[in-house]
């Protein structure tokens, strides 16, 4: 272990990073094609319409959804605790996030190849689905995060979930399901405004204005419900951020309004909400102006401004435990062990800014106009 | 106590949506190469029928590739939500070949298949070319990870149990990177993947010289599928998987219920080619066997001898006793961190506490297990023995049979006869399922075999399975037959569609002249009615 270079306390931190890098990465880039999911049955009300947004998604949703599948690899390989507990509580949610993504490709791939108005209409569905509910439910369940779940431990790390999936639709994990669906839609509606023109773009810019005030006021109204009606978790025992795993060595206690208390710790913290804030805004503001680009860009920060909001407000907790608090997850007892986190540092670290590299190229490749006669001529266009 | 209804339907979901999953990655593997070297000829001699080939196989390979990717994403998720012990228990190890099969090859193929349907008229000849080398590339490596996630399974190298977190946790990353099992599982893997291609490509071309119709490019490819399929053949055979089955314990015991051998042969061992199992369904009362063939295939020498179900239970006892005390030593390890007595009993015996966790499944308190439960847990390493016995030759009399198969197709490729008996393309039209039966033959060795464990020696499956309830189950299950059914009739009638469309000239465009209007603009265009045909 001598020979690791970097101290298990910053590896630790270093993955906790990580880990907010792929899930804010897919909630830009996948929540492109989330977003266009949830709008095309209402943006596009067309056969020729709903065309045009599959093909202007179509070739690079494939890439985008892969952050989501990394986010999935990363959680396993560097909190396993996180992975185990977090995806078997939530099991039926899952369940219904996996069968939602299930029609995405299959719908992106089949619906173009039967000219049938009926086949056609039940594909967009299916897609409409495929974006809309994991959208909801990515958010319900940071809301349930932020409740706390319901599980513990036995003395051998076995986990267990003492919920069902009717508790994880409580008003404040609604709240947060409907940010996500907001933040989402508005994507998708900055990503349609960038690439089209005509009646499709005026709609979407609708959309846009009243998803991006929509998400800026349940997202205030979320700051506000944590602030005053929610039991934050804070730790009362000292930590060793350099300690083997147990996640049942600390004590817990539950704080009203203690998600906050970050913020008087680490001021510099509150440009996560401004920047959620400002961005939605600042995307408001573009598509109300008839701005090509800036909605794309200035949603993007607002989006990492409020995953960020929700990552800072809970450490070091990963997943707070509501029935025993002290069973709580965090980023310095749940971790992978001091070599497996360096390994896959030094892999991440080669890989990311390849990944980011040819991401690029691709989307540079693709960018501009489809036109109609790649669109006719290619058996492959959507 | 372990809701062991719950364990089952665990294990049929994961053997489910495991194995369905698996009808799509060989085929993506395959097709990624052979389009790719369809690509390159295309590029190399400039003519067009190869572009027109590569575009084709390449709408099937497009439909294929989507169902592959619905079905993978719930494989990545899976591991937590219904072995979420497992997940805790191994993640430290198991999780790191799932990432980075993730950053390494998956984000590679799913960047670029993008790009390999739409760049066509945005790119370089060359540059497209390179773009679908990539998206070969990308599905290999992602075996490449998958197989050393599932050698680590099969052979769980390169690790050691911690006592203070109470999980495998890696000590040699390398062990685990170059796994032998892994190695073998990875080659053979990939061959099968380019047979089930070649197969593919072969049968449905062989579909269409029997009718007459797009003779030029169904002889072509089939020309690049025999010789493909006869190279990926000869390797799946050759560098077979079972030059790691010998490494482990274990593994020798899955040899023995593969060859159905109750008691230790003397070297050379002989293969047995059929046999059937005797009354009570256990050791056969009659069988044929062929002497020397057993012992070479299995230990590759004809002095070592391949032992027997019976002395590898016998020794099973052993380590389930040694687990035992490893298991005591572990409680007062976790009652008391500083119990160094307990600490190096552990480490004396702790490569044996997967076989002292197998008691959980008689009683909690493992330490204290009788003479009977430890005769029934050995018992219990013992895998069904009948129904992989015949699996295995099922997959092997295929491996062998697709090496004959393409041999005199290649044949009749270098003749110029490829056309010359109508029957024998029809028969091979009507061979197109085969490759799969092999391939789920092979993924049921490989995991059936192994039980009961999850991983080799060091957890049991029933010990591995989240605290679901019996409903999670049967909704989940039900939700994922009836949806993966609906998309399998849909993919086929769509494919049947592709083939009977046949290929098609793609004229695409080089540049966008005048006349292109954008579909981008389109709703405020009137030219919109074209579209949709």
């Amino acid at each position: 272990m001598s020979t690791i270079p970097l101290d298990y306390e910053t590896l630790r931190l270093i993955w906790w990073l990580l880990l907010g890098v792929l899930l804010i990465g897919f909630a830009i880039m996948g929540g492109r094609d989330l977003g266009v999911g949830a709008l095309l049955p209402f943006a596009a009300r067309t056969d020729e319409e709903r065309r045009v947004l599959l093909n202007v998604v179509g070739p690079t949703w494939e890439g985008n959804q892969v952050w989501l599948v990394l986010g999935g690899g990363a959680i396993f390989a560097a909190f396993p605790p996180l992975y185990a507990v977090s995806f078997s509580g939530f099991y039926l949610a899952m369940i219904v996030i996996l069968l939602a993504l299930i029609l995405r490709p299959v719908g992106f791939k089949f619906r173009g190849k039967i000219a049938d108005t009926r086949w056609r209409a039940t594909w967009d569905w299916a897609l409409f689905i495929g974006g809309a509910v994991p959208s909801l439910i990515f958010g319900v369940a940071v809301g349930n995060v932020i409740l706390g779940a319901p599980f513990h431990f036995d003395d051998t790390m076995r986990a267990f979930y003492t919920g069902n999936f009717f508790l994880l639709l409580m008003p404040f994990a609604l709240l947060c399901g409907l940010v996500s669906l907001g933040m989402l839609v508005t994507q998708g509606a900055s990503v349609i405004v960038g690439r089209t023109d005509g009646l499709l773009a005026e709609r979407a810019r609708t959309i846009g204005i009243w998803a991006g005030l929509g998400t800026i006021v349940l997202f205030a109204l979320g700051g506000v419900w944590v602030a005053f009606g929610i039991d934050g978790h804070v730790i009362t025992s000292t930590v060793d951020p350099n300690a083997p795993i147990n996640p049942l060595a600390k004590t817990v206690e539950l704080v009203r309004g203690g998600w906050m208390s970050n913020y008087g710790a680490y001021p510099w913290m509150i440009a996560a909400p401004v920047i959620g804030f400002a961005g939605l805004a600042l995307a408001v503001m573009g598509f109300n102006a008839r701005w090509k680009l800036i909605p794309l860009l200035a949603n993007s920060a607002g989006i990492f401004g409020i995953i960020s909001t929700a990552g800072l407000s809970l450490f070091p907790f990963l997943l707070p435990s509501s029935t025993v608090p002290q069973a709580g997850l965090t980023l310095w007892d749940a971790s992978s062990s001091h070599m497996t986190l360096f390994i896959m540092l030094l892999v991440t670290a080669f890989f990311l800014p390849i990944i980011l590299l040819y991401t690029g190229y691709v989307f540079r490749v693709m960018r501009g106009p489809v036109t109609t006669t790649s669109l006719n001529k290619n058996p492959n266009a959507y | 106590m372990i809701d062991m209804t719950v364990v089952e339907l665990s294990r049929w979901q994961f053997a489910a949506t495991a194995m369905y999953h698996f009808i799509f990655v060989p085929l993506t593997l395959g097709l990624s190469m052979l389009m790719a070297i369809m690509e390159s000829v295309y590029v190399m001699t400039g003519r067009e029928i190869w572009r027109k080939a590569t575009i084709f196989w390449g709408t099937l390979f497009g439909v294929n590739f989507a169902m592959g990717v619905a079905t993978g994403i719930v494989m990545e998720f899976q591991f937590g939500m219904n072995w979420s012990y497992y997940s805790h228990y191994v993640g430290d190890v198991f999780g790191a070949p799932l990432a980075i099969e993730g950053l390494m090859a998956f984000f590679l193929e799913a960047t670029f298949v993008g790009l390999f349907f739409f760049g066509w008229d945005r790119m370089s000849k060359v540059s497209h070319l390179v773009v679908t080398w990539l998206v070969a590339l990308g599905t290999n490596l992602s075996a490449l990870w998958i197989l050393i996630a599932n050698g680590w399974m099969q052979n769980p190298v390169g690790s050691k149990f911690n006592p203070d977190t109470m999980r495998m946790e890696v000590t040699d990353f390398m062990a685990v990177l170059f796994n032998s099992v892994a190695q073998a599982k990875f080659v053979h893997t990939v061959s099968a993947g380019y047979v089930c291609g070649a197969v593919f490509i072969f049968a449905i071309s062989a579909f269409y010289l029997a009718r007459g119709k797009h003779v030029e490019i169904a002889k072509r490819s089939m020309v690049v599928a025999a010789s493909f399929g006869l190279a990926g053949a000869l390797s799946v055979v050759v560098l077979g998987d079972e030059s790691g089955y010998v490494a482990t314990e274990h593994q020798k015991m899955k040899i023995a219920a593969l060859e159905a051998s109750y008691h230790t042969e003397e070297a050379p061992a002989p293969w047995t080619v059929i046999a059937i199992p005797g009354e009570d369904g256990g050791e056969p009362d009659f069988s044929i066997q062929v002497p020397w063939v057993g012992g070479l295939i299995t230990t590759r020498s004809l002095d070592e001898e391949l032992e027997g179900i019976e002395e590898l239970t016998a020794h099973a006892q052993v380590r389930i006793r040694s687990g035992m005390i490893a298991y005591d030593a572990l409680q007062a390890i976790r009652a008391d961190g500083t119990d160094q007595a307990a600490r190096a009993t552990f480490d004396e015996h702790w490569a044996d506490l997967g076989y002292g966790l197998l008691l959980k499944k008689y009683r909690e308190d493992v330490g204290n297990a009788t003479d009977e439960e430890i005769a029934m847990a050995a018992e219990d390493t013992v895998p069904d023995v009948w129904p992989l016995f015949w699996t295995f030759r099922i997959m092997m009399g295929l491996g062998f049979f697709f090496i004959a198969f393409f041999a005199f197709w290649f044949w009749k490729a270098s003749t110029g006869k490829l056309d010359s008996n109508k029957n024998l393309l029809w028969l091979s039209f009507f061979l197109l399922p085969t490759p799969w039966i092999a391939i789920e033959a092979g993924w049921f060795i490989a995991e059936f075999g192994r039980q009961p464990w999850v991983v080799e020696g060091v957890l049991p499956t029933f010990y591995a399975a989240s605290g679901l309830n019996f409903w999670d189950l049967v909704i989940s299950l039900s939700f994922f037959t009836l949806l993966y059914t609906v998309l399998f009739v849909i993919m086929i009638m769509l494919m049947v569609k592709i083939v009977k469309a046949g290929p098609k000239d793609f004229a695409f465009v080089d540049s966008p002249d005048a006349d292109d209007f954008v579909v981008a603009a389109l709703p405020a265009t009137p030219a919109t009615k074209e579209l949709g045909s």
